[in-house]
């Protein structure tokens, strides 16, 4: 048996990963359908008052992009844990932690770009002004691969469990509230013509927060739903 | 010494003999520190110049909103033993602490709103603590589900430590961006208790209330832990000795 190095066996996962959803792109798409649909029934039920739409706008589409994430971190986990490989991921002599984090990188390319893509166009429809839309787009970058992240660690909790979903929700939704609040508040701030950079400084360093720090919880609730 | 009868506290037997043996204890402190705060909070006190009788509320709210994180402190700590130590006693405090802690941020979240009527004018305002109440206990009841939908408990009770830790990183956070997030949207409305000074005689009952809420909640988690133990141990040999000998 040839042995690996570490950083060949992070990027090995990550092709695989990548490559098996392309194998199945529907799938992958569904998300970001998911997110436009959220973020085209808001004006239904507020009423088409434009004012109202361009304030709630930057809301209304980091709210659609935390709830398309959520929907969307099961299948981190959930394939690899029903047909066995995440059994022999965990067997591997690699630190688990790593290899979380290129399954959680994979699920991010893969649902998190595509809604970053999405974005600006439904920011087009609440009429969020041109300015705001880098801060915007940069907020997403930043933001969505902490949902992603923290995400890995309610997935890695409730993938044994039948009916994990509702659940996954309890435990995510609660610790979204600061990226949301960044994430947002950034978006807002640019629209009234303020520097959003203090947000955007947060969000920063609440993502190397979770970059370091989540891959471990998550391998270990990975091992534990395995036993 | 000390870390031996650390060791044997953590075994269920002894911890249940003495826990009988302290509980009595655990009443008689309560009642007493509830009675004098109750007493010398409602009747005592003289009413705000501002608030008028009003604040009095304050003597269930503070704390019961001082319980909610100090019992979430108490649950990281059992984690952090749980999963360095594997002591089963820390896992059974744990899951214990959950619904008291739960409850306790339901209270602060009720008072808070009843409170909010008279000097907001509405039942909720989106202020920045009453908020991050809000989120605890979301925490809270996600912890206490987690819990009941894994089948085993051993299980259970690691995911849950896991969790917990997770939560605990977290509360920090989410306090904070709480209030920044308050104060872009809003002036803080909110006359705040805090003052750099408050009164002898509305401190003094307010901090027994404190006391009395610590032992409710030991009292309480002594019950429920050792209900919970028994119903993990049923099968061991210490309580079957136990229920032939009564």
């Amino acid at each position: 048996m040839s042995k690996l190095s570490l950083s060949k066996a992070f990027t090995t996962l990550l092709q695989r990963d990548l490559l098996l959803v392309m194998r199945r792109r529907s799938e992958a798409i569904n998300p970001v359908l998911f997110f436009i649909i959220v973020a085209s029934l808001f004006p239904f039920g507020t009423g088409s008052d434009n004012e109202l739409l361009q304030k709630i706008a930057p809301g209304i589409v980091w709210v659609g992009a935390l709830l398309a994430t959520m929907l969307s971190l099961d299948a981190i986990f959930r394939s690899d844990f029903e047909d066995g490989s995440l059994e022999q991921l965990m067997l591997s002599p690699h630190p688990a932690s790593v290899l979380v984090l290129a399954k959680v990188i994979a699920h991010w390319l893969v649902t998190g770009l595509p809604l970053l893509i999405a974005a600006p166009f439904m920011a087009l429809l609440y009429g969020l002004p041109s300015e705001a839309m880098p801060t915007l787009m940069i907020s997403l970058l930043i933001g969505t691969p902490i949902l992603s992240l923290v995400g890995s660690v309610g997935v890695a909790l409730t993938v044994a469990l039948r009916h994990g979903g509702v659940i996954l929700s309890l435990l995510v939704l609660p610790l979204y509230v600061p990226v949301l609040i960044f994430g947002s508040g950034a978006v807002e701030l640019a629209v009234d013509g303020f520097s959003p950079a203090a947000n955007i400084y947060m969000l920063s360093a609440i993502l190397a927060l979770s970059l370091v720090l989540t891959p471990w919880p998550a391998a270990a609730a990975l091992r534990l739903s395995l036993s | 010494m000390i870390m031996r009868f650390i060791h044997k506290l953590a075994s269920p037997p002894f911890y249940y003999r003495l826990s009988a043996r302290i509980m009595p204890w655990f009443v008689a402190i309560f009642l007493l520190f509830l009675a004098y705060g109750l007493y010398g909070g409602l009747i005592v006190a003289p009413a705000d110049y501002q608030q008028g009788e009003s604040y009095r509320i304050i003597y269930i709210h503070v704390p019961a909103a001082w319980m909610s994180l100090f019992i979430y402190m108490v649950m990281a700590v059992s984690a952090g033993i749980a999963l360095i130590w594997r002591i089963k006693l820390s896992d059974v405090v744990l899951i214990s602490s959950a619904p008291i802690g739960a409850m306790f941020t339901f209270l602060a979240l009720v008072t808070g709103s009843i409170w909010g009527k008279p000097m907001w004018g509405t039942w909720w305002e989106w202020e920045a603590r009453l908020t991050s109440e809000l989120i605890l206990l979301f925490i809270y009841l996600g912890i206490i589900a987690l819990y009941n939908a894994v089948e085993d408990k051993r299980i259970a009770s690691r995911a849950v430590a896991i969790l917990t830790l997770v939560g605990v990183v977290n509360i920090p956070i989410i306090h904070y961006s709480v209030e920044w997030w308050n104060t872009l949207h809003q002036g803080p409305t909110v006359t705040k208790f805090d003052k750099p000074s408050i009164h002898l005689s509305m401190l003094l009952p307010l901090l027994s209330m404190a006391i009395a809420f610590k032992f409710y909640y030991g009292l309480t988690l002594l019950v429920r832990t050792r209900n919970e133990l028994l119903q993990r141990e049923r099968n061991a040999g210490w309580v079957k000795e136990m229920l032939d000998r009564e």
